[in-house]
C-alpha cells in the first residue's frame, strides 16, 4: 500500500513537472505578448517593458527561473495587473472559489445521491420519472442559463437574493445552485444506475432475507458498493468545481481563481497563466490522488489486487 | 468533462440567455425613485465591467482605469480651458515654452502639490527602465524621446521646476493643443513626497480618493476633502462593483442595486438595446471615436485605390446601424469624427451606400488591374472574436456580395493573435476602432505622420499629408489650422487606407435622482458635480 502511493506520488511529480514545462513553451509559441496592443507603442517604449520583466532574457533562461520561483512558490509578478503577485491572486481568488465550490459540492454529492438512491428504489415510478427529468434537464442546461433564470426568480421576481456580488452568505446561494445544478444531476443518474444494478445482486436479496431494514441495507450495503464509480467522478469534479467557473464567476461578478484562467490567455499574462495552470495541475492531480486512497479505503478488492501484483 | 455541448448550441444557447434577459427586462423596470439598499444620501453606486489593471497614472493604458483615475486626479489643466492645478499659464511667442503657475492645493494627505510632483513624474514615465505604455504621448516635451532611447539624460528632458509653484515645459516642437493635452491622464502628477506612490498608501489630488479596493469584487471612492475645489463636490461616496457580465449588470441596474448602467465603466448588452433605446432611463452621448476597417495596401487587390474606395462606398452604414448596433451611432464618411472639430464639422467626404459610384468604381478598378472579377484573388476580412464585430461583419460580406458581386470570407481571431497579424501585415481589411486620447484631429491624423511609432497598419503613407500636419504645428490660429487639418482627412479619404463606418456613441441608462453630470470636452461623462437628488 505504501509503496503504491509513494510510486503514485512520484508520477504526480513527474506530470506535474511535464505540464509545467508543456505549457510554458506552448505559452511562448502562440502569437502576442502581454504588451501587445492596438494603441501605438514606440518599440523603445516595449523594450523597456519586456526589459522590466525579464522578457528580453533567452527563453531558456527565463524557463529555468521560471522552475526555480515554481520551486520556491515564488510565481512573480502579473504582466498586466500591476502591483499584485500570482501567488497573491491565488492566495486571494482560491479561498473565495473553495467556499463557493464546498458549497456547490454540498449541493450536488448531498442532494444527488439522495435524489437517485430514491429514484433507484422507486425505479419505473413517477418518483424516477420525476428525478429523471430533472436531472436531465440539470445535464443539458448550461449553468449561464439556470443561472439567468435563477437571478430572474429569486432576485427579481421574489427580491430574497440579491443579483449579484460576492460576501455574503446570500450572494452565495445563486452561484452555487447554478454550479451545482450539472455535477448533481451527474450524480444522480450515477447514483442510479449503481444502485439498479446493485439492488439486483445476491447479497441484497440475502440481506433482505436476513430481515434488515430498507434503511439499513440502503446504507450499510447498498451505497458502499453504488458509490464507487461516483467516488471516481469526485476526483476531477473536486478540482474543477474547488477552482472555480468562469462562467459563474462572471455572471455572479464573484471574485474566484476562475475567470484567471481564461482572463490570463487573452492577456498573455505569462506568469500568472503559468501559476493558475500548475496549481490547477496540482490540484486536479491530488484530488485523483486521494481518490485513489479512497477507493483503496471503500474497496478491499483494490488492496488486494495491489498486494497480489507486488507479490 | 462539461463540454459535451458543442460551438452551434453555445450560440444558441447564448441567443436564449438573451432573449430571456430581455424578457425581463420588459416584464421587470425598477419602479422605485429612490436608491436601494442601506447607503449613505450622496453615494453612487455603479458596476465596471473589469478589475482595473493598475491606478497608478503613470502606467495606466486601458479605459476602466482611466475612468476611475479621472476621478481620483487631477492634471495642471481639466480641459483646454478649465484650468485645475495650474491657475494660469504663460506661453512663449514661438509657442515652445509653457510656464505654468501653480495653484495652492493638496494631496489627500495634506502634502502641497508642488511643480516637483510634476517634473519628477514626468521624467520617471520617460525614464527607460520605467514601463509606461503611455510614454510616447510625452515626446512632445523636449528631449523625452532621446532619454527614453537612451540616448539623452534625464537633466536634459525639456520640464523643470522653477520653484515650487512654477512649472517650465519646453516643447520638441509647437504643438497647439498642448493644454487640452495636460488634462489628459498621462499628465496627470504622482506625489513625489512618497518613496513608493500607488503602493500600500494611494495618495491622489483630484475630486475623490480610494479608499478601498478589494481585488475583483469591488472599490469604494470617497470625497477628497483636501481636493482645492472641494465645494463643488457633493457625492460624499461612490460605489464601484466589478461585474463582467453585461447582462448582470442591467439586471442590477432593473432591480435598483446600482445606479447607473453602460458607459463609461461598462457597457449595455448588445442584444438588449432594441428595447432599451426605448426606455426614458436612456441616454446617449457623442464620443470622440470612429469604428473602421484597414485596407492592406501592399497586397492586391487592396494595392489599387478605386478598389478601396469601391468597397467603401458598397457598405449601407445606416441599415448597418439601424439593424445591428440599434445604439444611435452615425454613419462614419470621414476618418475624424465630428466633434473633433469644435462644432465646425467636414461635410460627408462620400455618400453612404453609394451602390452606382461603387460599381463603377469596382469596374474601373478591375479595368486598370487587368482582371476580371472571376480572377480576383480570395478576400478576406479579419477581426478579433466579439459577437458585435461578427454580425457587422456578416452584414458587410452580405452587402459587398450584392452590390459588388464578391464573396469575402470572414476570419475570426482571438485579440493577440489579430493584433499580432496585424503587425506583420498578414491581413487583407481588418476590423480596428480609435478613440481620441486628447481633444485634437491630429490624434486620428498622426497616425500616418508617423508610420514607425504608431500601428499605422495599412502602411500608407503620404508625403503631402506629412507636410501638412508638420505646418498646422505651427500655427496658433485654431479656425487657420484646423482649415489645414481638414485638408489632411481630405486627402486620407480620397486615398482610402481606411473604411470608416461608424462614429461611436456612448450607452447609458441612469436613475432619474443621479442629477448634475456633466460631459468633458473629449465626451467623457464628468462625475465631479453629481450629485442624489433627495426625495
Amino acid at each position: 500500500m505504501t509503496r503504491h502511493l509513494v510510486k503514485k506520488g512520484l508520477i504526480l511529480l513527474f506530470s506535474l513537472f511535464t505540464v509545467a514545462t508543456l505549457t510554458f513553451f506552448l505559452m511562448h509559441a502562440i502569437p502576442g505578448d502581454p504588451f501587445t496592443q492596438d494603441k501605438a507603442v514606440p518599440e523603445e517604449i516595449m523594450q523597456a517593458m519586456r526589459r522590466h520583466y525579464g522578457l528580453d532574457q533567452p527563453l531558456f533562461i527565463q524557463y529555468l527561473k521560471y522552475l526555480k520561483g515554481l520551486v520556491t512558490w515564488d510565481l512573480g509578478p502579473s504582466f498586466k495587473y500591476e502591483g499584485r503577485t500570482v501567488t497573491e491572486i491565488i492566495s486571494e481568488g482560491f479561498p473565495v472559489s473553495l467556499a463557493l465550490g464546498l458549497e456547490a459540492l454540498l449541493i450536488a454529492v448531498s442532494l444527488g445521491i439522495a435524489a437517485g438512491t430514491i429514484s433507484s428504489l422507486k425505479s419505473g415510478r413517477w418518483q424516477d420519472h420525476l428525478t429523471m427529468l430533472v436531472a436531465v434537464l440539470g445535464i443539458s442546461v448550461p449553468s449561464f442559463i439556470l443561472a439567468t433564470f435563477l437571478q430572474y426568480i429569486f432576485a427579481m421576481k421574489l427580491d430574497i437574493l440579491p443579483v449579484a456580488r460576492w460576501g455574503t452568505f446570500a450572494q452565495s446561494i445563486l452561484p452555487a445552485l447554478s454550479l451545482a445544478a450539472l455535477p448533481m444531476a451527474f450524480i444522480t443518474r450515477l447514483t442510479r444506475s449503481n444502485m439498479v444494478e446493485v439492488i439486483q445482486t445476491d447479497y441484497i436479496l440475502t440481506a433482505r432475507s436476513k430481515g434488515l431494514s430498507t434503511f439499513q441495507i440502503v446504507c450499510r450495503h447498498m451505497l458502499r458498493n453504488a458509490l464507487l464509480p461516483v467516488v471516481t467522478f469526485l476526483g476531477p469534479l473536486t478540482a474543477a468545481i474547488l477552482t472555480g467557473s468562469f462562467v459563474v464567476e462572471k455572471i455572479f461578478g464573484i471574485p474566484g481563481l476562475g475567470q484567471w484562467f481564461v482572463m490570463s490567455v487573452t492577456n498573455r499574462d505569462y506568469t500568472v497563466i503559468m501559476g493558475t495552470t500548475v496549481f490547477y495541475s496540482a490540484l486536479l492531480m491530488f484530488s485523483v490522488f486521494i481518490v485513489d486512497i479512497l477507493y483503496c479505503l471503500i474497496d478491499p478488492r483494490i488492496r488486494i489486487g495491489h498486494k497480489s501484483e507486488a507479490t | 468533462m462539461f463540454t459535451w455541448i458543442n460551438q452551434n448550441q453555445i450560440k444558441l444557447l447564448t441567443t436564449l440567455k438573451y432573449l430571456l434577459s430581455l424578457l425581463l427586462v420588459f416584464l421587470m423596470g425598477c419602479q422605485s425613485s429612490a436608491p436601494k439598499g442601506e447607503r449613505s444620501k450622496q453615494e453612487l453606486r455603479l458596476n465596471i465591467a473589469s478589475e482595473p489593471p493598475t491606478l497608478d497614472p503613470r502606467k495606466a493604458s486601458d479605459t476602466i482605469s482611466v475612468a476611475i483615475l479621472t476621478l481620483c486626479f487631477e492634471g495642471l489643466m481639466r480641459s483646454e480651458k478649465e484650468f485645475a492645478m495650474a491657475k494660469e499659464v504663460q506661453v512663449s511667442p514661438d509657442l515652445r515654452t509653457y510656464t505654468f503657475t501653480l495653484r495652492d492645493a493638496f494631496w489627500a494627505d495634506g502634502q502641497p502639490v508642488t511643480a516637483a510632483d510634476f517634473e519628477e513624474t514626468w521624467k520617471t514615465i520617460l525614464d527607460p527602465s520605467f514601463p509606461s505604455p503611455y510614454a510616447s504621448d510625452l515626446y512632445v516635451i523636449k528631449n523625452g524621446k532621446g532619454y527614453k532611447e537612451k540616448k539623452l539624460t534625464r537633466d536634459m528632458v525639456g520640464v523643470k521646476a522653477i520653484d515650487a509653484k512654477t512649472l517650465q515645459v519646453e516643447l520638441e516642437h509647437p504643438v497647439p493643443f498642448f493644454l487640452s493635452l495636460v488634462s489628459t491622464h498621462c499628465f496627470f502628477p504622482a506625489p513625489a513626497h512618497m518613496k513608493q506612490p500607488f503602493g500600500d498608501h494611494f495618495v491622489s489630488n483630484g475630486p475623490f480618493k480610494l479608499t478601498s479596493w478589494r481585488h475583483s469584487n469591488d472599490l469604494t471612492l470617497v470625497k477628497n476633502s483636501q481636493y482645492w475645489d472641494i465645494s463643488r463636490v457633493i457625492l460624499e461616496k461612490i460605489y464601484f462593483g466589478i461585474i463582467q457580465d453585461e447582462t448582470t449588470g442591467l439586471h442590477m441596474f432593473e432591480n435598483c442595486e446600482i445606479d447607473w448602467a453602460g458607459t463609461p465603466f461598462s457597457s449595455l448588452p448588445l442584444d438588449a438595446m432594441p428595447m432599451l433605446v426605448k426606455n426614458p432611463l436612456y441616454q446617449s452621448f457623442e464620443m470622440p471615436g470612429v469604428y473602421y476597417y484597414i485596407f492592406n495596401i501592399e497586397k492586391p487587390p487592396f494595392d489599387n485605390v478605386n478598389m478601396r474606395k469601391a468597397f467603401a462606398l458598397a457598405i449601407n452604414r445606416k441599415e448597418i446601424i439601424a439593424n445591428i448596433l440599434q445604439g444611435k451611432q452615425t454613419p462614419a464618411t470621414g476618418s475624424v469624427p465630428p466633434m473633433m472639430w469644435k462644432g465646425d464639422p467636414t461635410p460627408d467626404y462620400f455618400k453612404d451606400a453609394d451602390i452606382p459610384e461603387a460599381r463603377r468604381l469596382f469596374a474601373l478598378a478591375l479595368k486598370e488591374m487587368g482582371k476580371t472579377v472571376k480572377d480576383l484573388p480570395p478576400i478576406s476580412l479579419s477581426y478579433n472574436t466579439n459577437e458585435g464585430h461578427h454580425k457587422i461583419a456578416q452584414a458587410i460580406q452580405e452587402q459587398w456580395l450584392k452590390a459588388l458581386g464578391v464573396r469575402v470570407s470572414l476570419e475570426n481571431k482571438e485579440w493577440k493573435v489579430f493584433l499580432d497579424d496585424l503587425t506583420r501585415h498578414q491581413f487583407q481589411i481588418a476590423r480596428m476602432g480609435g478613440l481620441a486620447t486628447f481633444n485634437d484631429p491630429t490624434t486620428f491624423l498622426d497616425t500616418y505622420k508617423y508610420p514607425q511609432d504608431t500601428h499605422n497598419f495599412s502602411t500608407w503613407r503620404n508625403a503631402r499629408l506629412t507636410e501638412i500636419l508638420n505646418q498646422s504645428d505651427l500655427i496658433s490660429d485654431e479656425k487657420e489650422r484646423f482649415k489645414l487639418l481638414k485638408e489632411a482627412e481630405a486627402i486620407v479619404i480620397s486615398e482610402m487606407p481606411i473604411l470608416p463606418l461608424y462614429y461611436y456613441k456612448g450607452n447609458f441608462l441612469k436613475k432619474p435622482y443621479v442629477k448634475g453630470i456633466t460631459y468633458s470636452e473629449l465626451g467623457d461623462v464628468e462625475f465631479k458635480t453629481a450629485y442624489i437628488e433627495q426625495p
